[in-house]
């Protein structure tokens, strides 16, 4: 538990780098001399993917956004999987993911990284221009301990603690008010520190028990219950609070669950029952701007598996997931960017237990109908042992606040200088990965 | 130039009125019933049947009296019992290390699901006892102030129980180092927790080493600052007590070699469990805050604690702790200041800085009756203790706990929870209050029955009129009609869900 390690990452910005033009107005940072990598030993040239050119798309103009967050440290290199480098699978003799066309082997994507073959349901995706990756991202503190680097990473300040609120909460304290105690929602039973702070946040517990009314839905009890919370105080005004966004959110899902029953569709599984949850509120309710929801079990010690075992066993019902929060956000689906971020990755060899331990950098996925997608952003460090952060992690040279305050900004039209207070002492900089979005 | 708008004369009119009321309020002194619901709501997790009475019969005085003297009070047998059946909180740190540390096997013997096994064998068997033994003292114990401030000084001291080893320690640290000092000596209890196993691993000085020091090597190989850090930021000088950098890293060089001999716990040495290890020690001479420390091994740190514990930022910022903790969430400065003076006059004695603490005219002003919204185990345990539910089954109550946000031993990082009505007070935390007030109501909650055993038919509900009594002075007349109107079966949660019970 290193508290306010000194940040490592200014010297990361400086190594040699050539700007490679991608699509329209984006660039990808390439690093110097990466790019004439050739196919000896089996070593695809770094490709990075071209977004296609297309037209920004309009929803209701409501930007919405979404962070899903992979708690316990997903293995990034096995979700977007460097398949062009050999290092790569010198390293992880047991647990790598085959070469495309191999049995199981990864979906290639630019034809040096390639996706996961559990995450094919997101691939119409990536086909649209609609998912993009930022790889070798995450936070440039050097904890490796989950709580810490989650902390970190909700309250959006790396390496100190004297920040208790989270950057999601500042961020919703800057749009516009709304008439809804709604206007953020997490998916389940506590406030994650992400939301925490001064703004009002409802939550939606997970589950198929989550729409199963508790005692205080009976319009008779709460009714009771108002005769005693019918005062100015600030209880009684968070306890109106409270009834009302609860009757919003209970009437909204039983309406729309309903509708799917009569049409015969089954009830989705596991993960997806709270995304399609999800999706549906944020559709019919344009008031609720920011959804977060938290997925662990990916802190794969042993085991791990490669294209198929425990990690792609915990990744596809995630892919099933994401893809049916896209479906069910319907046109809304236009104003939403769903980020997946996760502490950190793991390291780059796998270990003596079939897995792999805490490491650094990992992959930042994001999907909406106005990502600039069909392209890996970022500036790929490589994966030679000097190459690695402390010899044993992919490095990190994008920090996750470049991609959040660039989504806030472009997209959740934040003004410039809130930014400042939502990430206090980031200076975006020539790190601001600013073509990510149409 | 903008004209004084009418309604703002109205607005200062009013606010005059009320501010003559607010001072009318201020001045009519607590009635007897009320001072005794007070030092019930905050000496003690608030009333259980029959104390309100109790504690108005023998009178305020005497009850803080006692309370302060907890060897005065005895523990009942069943209690006791209870306690000494729970076989892992009965092992030592050095037992509970052999019998439950991390598993390590020759190569090849053991598949990983045996391993796996083996690591959660902790949480499956020691972390149950744990909360069930904090759960049962929290509500049962007599001896309600000391457990009060086992809470506020574990919370000072914050170690995580999710961070690997300290599973095995966290109940073994609350009982042997927080517990018995809790009502002592802040430089005992300082130094206590300094020698502990469990805080030792969480803020990693077991791995720290002098650099260059003969024993940096491997896993020991560096100098790590992060209790010395700590143990100025947040366990004596606060944060604005005047330290630096150099201060942090001459505090952890004269640390470093404070570790748990970890080979010999292996064997069950009791005393491996703490260790100064002078082959990891930095052997210079150190600055720490302006005064040379010589070279004298272990004695340095000893030293260093003795400077801080003394030091008037340490007792500036305990005393705002506690102030905020038993008075207000807003620290009345003078308060502050003459707590912080009696600390420093008696040499850090917390049974007399708490003294001056509850005969202060601020702990008695209505103004800080009734207004300190509960923290969620605060709450917890309350409604528990009023509604006289036992807790035969931890493991609702904790799963409770995680849903509100406040785990016990679970919060990560060292500086523990707040306790303010800033932190705690949301709309969605109201209405799961409201539903658990509820689920006390009939005697059925799965807290009161062991784990998978049916609710029985010989139920007993919690009788309302008799919650009323035990709560009596909190609710107002108005309330007690809306609660008497309301259905018999929904009196118990409307009292325990009541804005007042939220409050303490």
């Amino acid at each position: 538990m290193q508290r306010r390690d000194f940040i490592r990452y200014a010297g990361l910005a400086g190594a040699a780098s050539i700007l490679i033009p991608i699509g329209l107005s984006g660039c990808a940072v390439v690093p110097a001399g990466k790019q004439s990598a050739t196919a000896a030993n089996g070593t695809a040239p770094l490709a990075y993917g071209i977004a296609k050119p297309r037209p920004h798309t309009n929803g209701d103009g409501t930007p919405r956004m979404v962070v899903v967050f992979l708690r316990g440290a997903v293995d990034g290199l096995n979700v977007v999987v460097p398949h062009g480098d050999q290092a790569y699978y010198q390293a992880r003799p047991g647990i790598a993911v085959a070469r495309p066309g191999m049995p199981n082997g990864a979906i290639d994507l630019t034809g040096y990284f390639g996706l996961h073959p559990a995450l094919r349901p997101l691939l119409p995706y990536w086909d649209s221009g609609q998912l993009a990756f930022v790889h070798a991202s995450g936070s440039p503190d050097g904890s490796r301990s989950h709580f810490e680097a989650q902390d970190y990473m909700e309250t959006g300040t790396p390496g100190q603690h004297s920040i208790h609120d989270g950057w999601m909460n500042r961020l919703q304290g800057f749009l516009p008010r709304a008439d809804s105690p709604v206007q953020a929602l997490t998916m389940g039973e506590s406030i994650p520190r992400i939301l925490s702070g001064h703004q009002v946040v409802a939550n939606m517990p997970t589950g198929r028990d989550a729409t199963r009314p508790t005692l205080i839905d009976q319009p008779k009890v709460s009714q009771t219950f108002a005769a005693l919370y019918a005062g100015n105080g600030e209880l009684s005004k968070a306890y109106r609070d409270g009834v009302t966004a609860r009757k919003e959110l209970l009437a909204e899902l039983s309406s729309s669950e309903q509708r799917m029953a009569n049409n015969g569709a089954p009830l989705p599984n596991g993960l997806s029952i709270d995304t399609a949850r999800l999706g549906r509120l944020m559709r019919s309710d344009p008031r609720i701007r920011l959804g977060f929801l938290a997925v662990g079990g990916w802190d794969t010690h042993t085991n791990q598996g490669n294209g198929t075992g425990q990690l792609a066993g915990r990744l596809a019902p995630l892919a099933t997931g994401l893809s049916t929060l896209a479906q069910e956000l319907g046109p809304a689906f236009n104003d939403t960017v769903i980020v997946v971020i996760s502490e950190f990755g793991r390291t780059f060899r796998e270990n003596g237990n079939g897995g792999t331990d805490h490491g650094h950098g990992n992959v930042m996925w994001l999907l909406g109908g106005n990502i600039r997608g069909g392209t890996i952003y970022g500036q790929w460090p490589g994966l030679q042992q000097a190459q690695l952060n402390e010899g044993r992690d992919l490095a990190i040279t994008t920090d996750f606040r470049a991609v959040m305050s660039t989504l806030a900004e472009k997209h959740m039209r934040i003004h410039d200088n809130a930014l400042q207070q939502i990430f206090p002492q980031y200076t975006a900089g020539l790190q601001h990965v600013s073509s990510i979005l149409i | 130039m903008r004209t004084w708008p009418r309604s703002g004369w109205t607005t200062l009119l009013a606010t005059g009125l009320s501010l003559c009321l607010f001072q009318m309020a201020y001045a009519q002194a607590l009635s007897a019933q009320e001072r005794a619901l007070h030092v019930l709501n905050r000496l003690a997790y608030g009333p259980r049947p029959g104390e309100l009475a109790a504690v108005e019969k023998i009178g305020v005085k005497r009850y803080i009296d006692d309370q302060l003297h907890p060897e005065r009070i005895s523990l009942p047998d069943d209690l006791q019992q209870r306690l000494n059946d729970l076989n892992t909180y009965q092992l030592t740190a050095a037992q509970l290390y052999r019998q439950y540390g991390p598993p390590s096997f020759p190569p090849n013997t053991v598949s990983a699901e045996e391993k796996n096994a083996a690591r959660q064998r902790a949480g499956k068997e020691i972390t149950p006892q744990s909360h069930l033994a904090r759960l049962w003292l929290a509500t049962e114990n007599p001896r309600q102030l000391q457990e009060v401030m086992t809470e506020f000084w574990f919370n000072h001291f914050n170690v995580f129980e999710g961070k690997e080893w300290d599973r095995y320690w966290t109940a073994d640290y609350e009982k042997n180092v927080i517990r018995p000092n809790a009502l002592g000596n802040f430089r005992q209890l300082l130094g206590a927790v300094a020698h502990h196993p469990a805080m030792l691993y969480y803020l990693d000085n077991w791995l720290s080493s002098g650099v260059n020091t003969p024993g940096a090597k491997g896993r020991y190989k560096g100098l790590n600052e992060n209790y010395a850090r700590e143990l100025m930021e947040l366990h004596t000088l606060g944060v604005d007590g005047g330290y630096s950098q150099a201060d942090v890293i001459a505090l952890a060089r004269i640390l470093s070699g404070w570790t748990i001999d970890v080979q010999d716990l292996k064997n069950g040495n009791d005393d491996a469990s703490f260790q100064f290890n002078a082959r990891r020690h930095d052997a210079g001479t150190k600055q720490l805050l302006g005064r040379t420390i010589a070279p004298s091994g272990q004695q340095e740190g000893e030293n260093a604690l003795d400077m801080l514990a003394r030091n008037p930022a340490t007792a500036r910022f305990i005393a705002t702790k506690l102030v905020r903790y038993f008075v207000s969430d807003q620290a009345d400065p003078a308060l502050v200041q003459q707590l912080a003076q009696r600390f420093l006059a008696t040499d850090g004695d917390i049974k007399a800085v708490l003294r001056s603490l509850f005969d202060s005219p601020q702990f008695w002003s209505r103004s800080n009756y009734q207004t300190q919204f509960k923290t969620p185990y605060q709450y917890v345990v309350s409604a528990l203790r009023a509604s006289a539910t036992p807790v035969v089954n931890g493991k609702p109550v904790s799963n409770v706990l995680n849903q509100y946000g406040m785990p016990l031993y679970g919060w990560l990082t060292p500086e523990g929870y707040k306790f303010s009505q800033e932190a705690w007070l949301t709309p969605d935390a109201l209405l799961r209050r409201i539903n658990f007030a509820n689920s006390l109501s009939n005697g059925k909650s799965a807290i009161a029955r062991p784990e998978g055993a049916p609710a029985g038919n010989d139920a007993v509900a919690v009788d309302p009129q008799r919650l009323l009594q035990t709560l009596a002075p909190m609710l107002s007349q108005q309330d007690v009609t809306t609660i008497n109107a309301a259905p018999t079966n929904l009196q118990v949660g409307l009292i325990l869900g009541s804005p007042a019970f939220m409050q303490r």
